[in-house]
């Protein structure tokens, strides 16, 4: 009988210490309010138009890789990259590996130029509203995501990348 | 760990000070002490008693009131310290960099090491956060053991009490009287009218009063953790925000914090007020100051996007117009925008002649919409202009290229071709703010002939879900010491003891001048031997009448 207390005594005070200590380390480890996106987690889907007025949903590309990239037309790391995707888009769209931009919500003809001036032929999505760059916490441009077959962000990079590196990109979310 | 079992069969925990049945004196203490100490009645604190594993250990650390005392007052030198400097988010500046050279320009070595040991954002350090959960596990632990035994003994209590506890009561006292059967009656009737919950048992008197005052500080502590927790929820998302956003006039922009809703800036209106409505009072007051503002509305219409549309999907709902006004947000499923801010006359639109050089005459005019600027503007003349480059915040020539360092239409330039009936392949000019630019010469230019502005409103999203936890939690917390401050759990205890004698005894948890009335008023009525307040003995009042010998 004795005993028996002693162990509900002893189960019962482990039990709320443990909770306390949990709430604790949760108040410490969650610094953000808002959900910020981290590699591991699924990428929220949404749905875009691009120049052309075709609609493009992120979860159409299910079963296949995609490299989402935020950028500006006045950021120059942005500029720089577009024509090493430029290069490797065609070849990756065969292996299937989506290349999709996202334009944070400047006027439709600046894009327009943008895209004539540097030839570039992948699909430009327009974020007028700024909707998506909210739901995915973009603060530096450029910022890509790399989203793989399973829809899961794998990496995400908030600087400028060079030809090789875009292309190890390219190919970690390959589906196999 | 035995258990006590005292003289009148009744099993005590381990540690237990007084009888919880009877109220016979058990430790050693409280056998020797004059006066018992009535603190939890006497009650085994669990924590004092169970020391053998880790568990028990951490436990009995939470559970001492000078640990949480000490919690506390760690807590509030901490909150103190953080208030001395600005904390990192009223300083201008990112990186951390910028905010060492911040407080070591303002405030010298004080302030480089008010940033080194992280004072500077002291209220989102984990150190902080731990003290503050330092102190919700101390009320937890602390108040558990205590309000457990509290209650269990104040269950037990038995009507009537060995002699040894009535005598060692701080209120005392014992006689004879004429007819003590008498008296017992006379003193339960009058106990029952002064408002006691009388329990008798062959020859006692048990009389209480508002034990529920009893748990006044526990009441208190669930507030003060409802509370807490209330705090603690708004680092869950969704539960509470706090953002800020920019909205120019005619845009419409996704709002920030707030997931499925879209806000158009219809307009910002800054209105100051007029000479003529003001000169009565305020008149003198305008004439020195100038300008004075008298309302910041934004008219904004609300969309929502359609129920299950994806985010940045076109499928919006116009949900309603509202006039923002200072301290008149625009509410809608919890939230609140709030008018914080304005900028005036950006650069909305831009008017331009394009004019033959050698006439200087116009061939018409076209109006560029910097916010949503057309490929090609036609004149009607059979001329048309061409928008080959758009350059916003145009910032010199960078790498052989116009540059424009940020998407904000500050200074605007323009790459143009002009297409004329005379120049049908056309010509090519670069404008800027007074500067053009040509490849070669033309015969054609562009003449800048007008801009319109347009404001921007600084907006404030909120929303808080836990404000009615907090609520809730200071509502209980004041409930809580209420309970406790405005009652008294007072107890009288009356017995015939095995010789015949009355012995009488008292105990309140506080404010013992108003039970010695209650026992004088009693006096009154019943037969009863007089009494003794033994920590006050001078205050006792010398009409008291009955056998006083006793006590010298």
């Amino acid at each position: 009988m004795a005993k028996n207390k002693k162990t509900v005594r002893l189960i019962s005070r482990t039990a709320l210490l443990l909770i306390l200590a949990a709430i604790m380390i949760y108040a410490i480890t969650s610094k953000d309010k808002v959900k910020v996106l981290a590699e591991g987690d699924t990428a929220p889907d949404f749905e875009l138009i691009d120049l052309e007025g075709n609609k493009h949903q992120l979860s159409d590309y299910k079963g296949q890789g995609v490299f989402l990239n935020f950028w500006g037309t006045w950021c120059p790391p942005c500029k720089k990259e577009m024509p090493h995707m430029e290069d490797l888009y065609k070849e990756f769209e065969a292996k299937g590996v989506h290349i999709l931009t996202v334009n944070v919500g400047e006027p439709k003809v600046k894009i327009e130029l943008f895209r004539d001036d540097m030839n570039l032929s992948f699909p430009m999505l327009w974020d007028k509203n700024k909707t998506v760059m909210d739901l995915y916490n973009i603060k530096p441009l450029p910022t890509t995501f790399l989203i793989n077959p399973e829809g899961k962000i794998t990496k995400v990079i908030k600087q400028g990348m060079t030809e090789q590196q875009i292309y190890e990109y390219l190919e970690s979310i390959q589906p196999k | 760990m035995s258990k006590i079992k005292c003289q009148c069969g009744h099993e005590n925990p381990y540690g237990t000070e007084l009888c919880e049945k009877c109220g016979r004196p058990l430790s050693e203490k409280a056998k020797k002490s004059d006066i018992v100490d009535m603190r939890y009645e006497g009650s085994s604190r669990r924590s004092q008693t169970y020391k053998s594993s880790i568990v028990d250990k951490i436990w009995n650390f939470f559970s001492s009131v000078k640990i949480g005392v000490s919690i506390i007052a760690a807590v509030l030198i901490a909150s103190a310290i953080g208030t001395i400097f600005p904390q990192k988010f009223y300083v201008p500046a990112t990186t951390p960099e910028g905010y060492l050279e911040y407080y070591e320009r303002l405030y010298g070595t004080v302030g480089k090491l008010y940033y080194e040991l992280g004072f500077y954002d002291m209220y989102n350090s984990w150190w902080f956060k731990v003290l503050v959960g330092m102190l919700a596990t101390s009320i937890i632990i602390a108040s558990i053991d205590r309000v457990i035994p509290l209650y269990k003994s104040l269950k037990k209590q038995r009507t009537r009490r060995h002699p040894s506890f009535m005598k060692r009561q701080r209120i005392f006292g014992e006689g004879d009287v004429r007819n003590t059967k008498e008296s017992l009656a006379k003193a339960e009737e009058k106990l029952k009218a002064m408002r006691y919950n009388v329990k008798t048992e062959n020859g006692a008197i048990l009389a209480e009063k508002n034990r529920f005052s009893r748990w006044g500080p526990y009441v208190n502590h669930v507030g003060l953790i409802i509370f807490i927790s209330g705090v603690l929820l708004r680092g869950i998302p969704g539960f509470y925000v706090d953002e800020a956003m920019w909205l120019r006039e005619g845009e419409t922009r996704n709002i920030v914090g707030a997931p499925g809703y879209v806000l158009e800036n219809k307009k910002f209106t800054l209105e100051n007020y007029t000479k003529e409505e003001a000169e009565e009072v305020f008149g003198e007051a305008l004439d020195k100051n100038g300008m004075i503002a008298k309302s910041y509305t934004t008219d904004v219409t609300l969309y929502k996007q359609d129920e299950g549309a994806l985010p940045g999907s076109e499928s919006l709902k116009k949900v309603k117009d509202y006039a923002i006004n200072v301290n008149k947000p625009l509410k809608f499923d919890g939230y609140n925008v709030f008018q914080m801010d304005y900028k005036l006359d950006e650069l909305k639109n831009m008017t331009f002649h394009l004019v033959n050089k050698s006439s200087e005459e116009s061939l018409g005019e076209f109006t560029v919409n910097l916010s949503d600027p057309a490929k090609v503007y036609d004149l009607g003349n059979g001329s048309t202009v061409n928008m080959l480059g758009f350059y916003p915040d145009y910032d010199g020539i960078k790498d052989g290229e116009p540059y424009s360092k940020s998407p904000v239409p500050n200074n605007p330039a323009f790459i143009f071709q002009m297409n004329t009936p005379d120049k049908p392949e056309g010509e090519k000019s670069f404008v800027a703010i007074r500067q053009t630019l040509e490849v070669e010469e033309n015969d054609y230019a562009i003449k800048f002939a007008a801009a319109e502005t347009r404001n921007i409103s600084g907006l404030t999203i909120r929303k808080d879900k836990t404000l009615y936890i907090l609520l809730l939690g200071g509502l209980v917390f004041m409930i809580g010491v209420i309970q406790g401050m405005y009652w008294q759990h007072r107890r009288v205890w009356i017995q015939e003891d095995t010789e015949g004698h009355l012995l009488i005894a008292a105990h309140t948890n506080k404010n013992w001048f108003s039970l010695r009335k209650e026992l004088d008023t009693l006096r009154e009525t019943a037969d009863l031997p007089a009494y003794i307040d033994r920590q006050d003995p001078e205050l006792d009042k010398p009409e008291q009448e009955g056998d006083e010998e006793i006590w010298t």
